[in-house]
């Protein structure tokens, strides 16, 4: 059954990874010819080599390694928040239709606005540190939750609510036993969502911010220097990485914890 | 028993789909309704196991009122696919309404295993829903229904989604659950063959707007084989006059 699903989303699990090592290879070279060539100044665009080695010795720098800390932190304080929030907000308005053509109006002004956007006026009113990353950060996460809970919701077949009703299951037993369960792959899907811009608002809030604590603030700082470029590339490498092994742990996860839903999705029955 | 009485309905003041129903159904009696499409089969099976309150006249069951999801109760859909949650293997699918009625892990355990066995899936409990086939997926479903004790039980074209051997096996475990256990099973179904085999009396619907047309006794032997019974002369005459019946001519 696992050999079904993976192999139906196409290529197999070794083909994936060779096809994304030769991406990374190629993107390698590229950059390190790029800064060897010395087309514009070596301190501006250092080589690729330079950069992942720089990468590679910051695991040995304690105070580099606080400043991620202290962003994970950040990040996953406020995707939990934001899975808190968002979550039963989204099964009250998938829910409830009247609380939904009602929150419809003040949905659609707040949700074009860029969170980013939002981090100078955060600044003001919470001052910086977590107390106002982490605002933020829910801010922003919760969007992609809150509307994947929704059309997760939507999509909750009603033979199964039924069932469960003529079993005397009471409606919030059904939403919770039922379309909660149902929709959780969409929700999954939302939280992975989330978890990419929780980073990015977790690292941009702190480079604009300018002080405190984080890699934000470790790339700002390394921006202000001469010769920094080469950190503020291996401060990105290691944002980058953080991004990815999130990205592939929740996959994963939800490979795990979904099996009948892909098992369903690639027609098995 | 089920008594209905009156009974009609109709949907936000649209042109009634039910009208004017009168049914009986008594204690460990399988009967079973077919119809055209169009008769109101899924209005009234919805009206007997308490999703809808009917507009017009009541349902009885037992000598009460139906006012919401009677707890003696259990229905098997048609769509066994949609009816069983894919998230829970077999065994918790058939567990999961015990779970409302509060028993403990243990009891829901046994009672799951013991509905599996009759329904011939002992082996199958730890599977998921749809690593089986759809007929065994739909006596998973019978198994959940079985496994909640009700004293009636309701089937919605339970068998039309499944192949001819298929659903044949499945008329027939349904004929030795009734016996085996007593309890009084109301069946829809929009095959007449299988309305006759099935049934000790077999209702039959006409439409705009759903009511009844007929009522017929199947005088058949109470034990019935797949291709005995379809060869007795007299399941011969019935389907001939429930088929007449259905399609609106007068025998």
């Amino acid at each position: 059954m696992t050999h079904q699903s993976t192999s139906s989303r196409g290529l197999s699990r070794p083909g994936k990874w060779a096809r994304g090592a030769v991406g990374v290879a190629v993107l390698f070279l590229a950059s390190e010819a790029l800064g060897r060539a010395e087309i514009v100044d070596r301190s501006y665009l250092p080589p690729a080599s330079t950069v992942v080695a720089r990468a590679f010795e910051l695991f040995g720098d304690a105070e580099f390694l606080h400043n991620v800390r202290v962003t994970l932190t950040a990040w996953g304080l406020g995707l939990g928040f934001a899975i808190v929030i968002a979550v039963p907000l989204g099964l009250l308005f998938g829910s409830v239709p009247a609380i939904n053509t009602g929150a419809r109006a003040i949905v659609e002004f707040l949700r074009p606005i860029p969170s980013v956007a939002l981090i100078p006026l955060a600044g003001l009113v919470l001052g910086s540190g977590l107390g106002m990353e982490v605002p933020l950060i829910v801010y922003a996460a919760s969007w992609p939750i809150l509307f994947n809970t929704m059309y997760g919701l939507d999509d909750v077949d009603p033979t199964a609510k039924e069932t469960l009703r003529t079993f005397g299951f009471s409606r919030t037993q059904v939403l919770l036993r039922v379309s909660l369960r149902s929709a959780a792959p969409f929700i999954a899907t939302g939280v992975r969502l989330a978890a990419s811009i929780a980073l990015i608002l977790a690292v941009g809030t702190e480079i604009l911010s300018g002080f405190g604590e984080g890699l934000g603030i470790f790339i700002a700082n390394a921006s202000n220097v001469p010769d920094g470029t080469r950190d503020v590339l291996a401060g990105t490498v290691w944002a980058g990485c953080l991004g990815l092994i999130s990205d592939t742990l929740l996959v994963q996860a939800e490979n795990r914890l979904f099996r009948w839903h892909f098992a369903l999705r690639s027609g098995a029955s | 028993m089920l008594e209905i009485s009156g009974l009609g309905h109709s949907y936000g003041g649209a042109a009634p789909v039910l009208k004017g129903m009168d049914l009986k159904v008594a204690e460990g009696e399988l009967v079973t309704i077919v119809g055209p499409s169009g008769c109101g089969k899924s209005t009234l099976l919805r009206c007997i196991a308490g999703l809808i309150a009917p507009s017009e006249g009541k349902v009885v069951l037992n000598g009460t009122a139906i006012d919401g999801v009677p707890d003696e109760l259990a229905v098997v859909f048609q769509d066994y696919s949609r009816s069983l949650l894919p998230w829970l293997t077999v065994r918790d699918n058939v567990a999961l309404p015990l779970r409302r009625r509060g028993a403990n892990r243990s009891e829901r355990r046994e009672q799951a295993a013991e509905a599996l066995k009759s329904v011939g899936l002992a082996d199958a409990a730890s599977k998921y829903p749809w690593e089986l086939s759809g007929g065994m997926q739909q006596r998973v479903s019978i198994a959940r229904a079985l496994a909640y004790r009700p004293s009636f039980l309701l089937m919605d074209e339970p068998f039309g989604s499944v192949d001819a051997q298929t659903r044949e096996d499945l008329e027939d475990l349904v004929l030795q659950v009734h016996r085996a256990q007593g309890m009084t099973i109301l069946l829809v179904t929009h095959d007449i063959d299988e309305s006759v085999y099935l049934g000790d009396r077999v209702v039959v619907l006409a439409r705009n707007p759903g009511r009844i047309r007929e009522q017929l006794q199947v005088t058949l032997p109470a034990t019935r084989d797949q291709i005995g019974t379809r060869a007795d002369p007299e399941f011969v005459r019935l389907r001939a006059e429930v088929g007449g019946l259905v399609r609106g001519v007068a025998h």
